[in-house]
């Protein structure tokens, strides 16, 4: 064999910043296990607790079956409503954003941190905002459903108009038409397909937070379950642990069921 | 009488690869060219940038007298909407009936845009005309067939009939049918050739098919290396002449170093 020859070698050594990442990781989660005081002891007392957190939740207690329907109901209603409102306010929000469709560079950036904003704060955090701004009850988780929608929605309609094919709307300004009339023409009618899709699947993530904004007194289910659970009331919250199951596994196959036929 | 097209020493450059190196043209009205040359010499820069799609470093085009080089907004869309432009690919909208596709044609010319073509809210007017544009172009039976039902040349003549639509004065058609197999190719020229001769319309097309160009143009300019190396009428020209346009240095890049600027 040649000398010339450079065989790879087997091993090469990470590089500074590679072992500054590992052994910093390394550092925070050992400290991380320390901090939360993890112990064998305390997690059998658990295991202990669960079975008579079960014992007490088993069976369910129907009882309140109106109210439970009647919270269900309103959470629905938040869902849906401030979902429309949210993919509705998207469409022109994404359009601004998006590279082929932003009038200008400062209006896009301006449109992106619009976006962004509404989506790096959680949704249970616009519902503590929205309860302190409009007070507890359905308004303020319908609200935070439409910022939580937005930041979700908008971006994807605005990925979506971004990989349109530019051919059509070349086509249609080439006929002399105006740029918000080739943007009605040829890039929404080619997104529809695809923001049907983001919408419904906004709907299914509308309707899981939905749930849990009634915890921070946002109105719906989670106004019950927060109750039942605070009274120890275990057979009642499983009551409706399980009322919310059922609905959102419903709505997850209708969803789904529509995006298939779409698609 | 003005010409329909006329250019002046355009350039247009991509960094630093120059593609047109100082194009002078001009086209009179109702004349028929067709415009030769080698992939990547240039012609489909030459043609979007009669249409402003793409824009030139200097140089100035003018369609039926009209400066486009400086003109925006409202004039721009004026010039645009008196020149069709047939494409490669086609470019219909994907999710909209060959019905819809061609009244979006109209669009230039309504000041609600899309709302005086969408086939809900356009006038019964602008409907029949389109209806019409369909059946010269023999697609009527299909009007309601969206693109990916079509055939490639089907999807062409839809397009034509969009161009129809427009009414525009002047036509650009680039490589009309190089995406068409040789029969609908053939079908596809024979129909856009009718119309705008049927029509008075002056129109500057790219073909690959010396034998084609000799069959329709009135005239035949030939594209080298981003300039204009042939420019005559159809019956002075020779095989050997156009032949010459696709052998040798026909890229901006093989240009010998030194010359190239």
């Amino acid at each position: 064999m040649s000398e010339h020859t450079n065989i790879p070698p087997r091993f090469r050594a990470p590089s500074a910043l590679t072992w500054v990442l590992v052994v910093g990781f390394a550092a925070f989660f050992i400290q991380g296990i320390v901090a939360s005081d993890i112990s064998l002891d305390r997690l059998v007392r658990g295991a202990s607790n669960l079975v008579r957190f079960l014992g007490q939740a088993v069976p369910p207690d129907f009882s309140r079956a109106p109210n439970i329907a009647d919270a269900m109901l309103e959470t629905l209603n938040i869902a849906v409503v401030g979902v429309t409102f949210g993919c509705i306010l998207s469409v022109p929000l994404a359009l601004l954003a998006a590279r082929n469709t932003a009038p200008n560079a400062l209006v896009r950036t301006f449109a992106r941190f619009v976006i962004s904003v509404s989506r790096t704060i959680p949704d249970l955090i616009w519902a503590l905002i929205f309860v302190v701004t409009v007070g507890l009850g359905p308004l303020a988780g319908i609200l935070a459903i439409i910022m939580d929608t937005i930041g979700f929605a908008a971006r994807f309609y605005s990925e979506r108009f971004e990989e349109v094919q530019k051919g059509p709307s070349e086509a249609l300004t080439s006929t002399g038409a105006g740029r918000l009339s080739v943007i009605l023409g040829a890039i929404l009618p080619e997104s529809f397909a695809s923001m049907t899709a983001t919408s419904l699947f906004s709907v299914e993530k509308a309707i899981r937070s939905a749930v849990t904004l009634g915890l921070v007194g946002a109105g719906g289910i989670g106004v019950e379950l927060s109750t039942a659970m605070r009274l120890f009331r275990y057979d009642q919250a499983a009551a409706i642990i399980l009322v919310i199951l059922v609905v959102v596994v419903a709505f997850e196959q209708l969803s789904s069921t529509i995006r298939k036929r779409i698609i | 009488m003005t010409p329909a097209i006329e250019t002046e020493d355009l350039r247009v450059s991509y960094g630093k690869l120059e593609v047109l190196r100082g194009v002078t043209l001009g086209i009179p009205a109702q004349q028929g060219v067709v415009l030769l040359g080698a992939n990547g010499c240039g012609k489909s820069t030459l043609m979007r940038s009669l249409n402003a799609l793409e824009k030139p470093q200097s140089g100035t085009i003018r369609i039926h007298g009209e400066t486009l080089s400086t003109a925006s907004g409202t004039r721009l869309r004026e010039i645009r909407r008196g020149m069709g432009y047939v494409f490669q690919q086609f470019n219909l909208v994907p999710q909209l009936s060959a019905f819809q596709n061609v009244l979006l044609g109209a669009m230039g010319r309504h000041r609600l845009g899309l709302l005086g073509c969408l086939s809900l809210t356009a006038s019964a007017e602008e409907r029949a005309r389109a209806m019409h544009s369909l059946e010269r172009v023999g697609m009527v039976d299909r009007a309601l067939h969206r693109p990916a039902e079509l055939s490639g040349g089907q999807q062409q003549r839809v397009a034509i009939a969009r161009m129809l639509m427009q009414a525009p004065r002047v036509v650009v058609a680039d490589e009309p049918i190089a995406s068409l197999d040789p029969k609908a190719g053939r079908e596809v020229l024979d129909l856009l050739w009718r119309v705008v001769r049927e029509e008075g319309l002056s129109m500057l097309c790219t073909l690959h098919q010396l034998d084609l160009a000799r069959e329709y143009a009135d005239r035949v300019i030939g594209l080298k290396a981003g300039r204009v190396a042939v420019d005559a009428a159809i019956g002075d020209t020779d095989t050997e002449q156009l032949n010459a346009l696709y052998s040798g240095m026909t890229d901006q890049d093989d240009e010998p170093a030194g010359v190239a600027a």
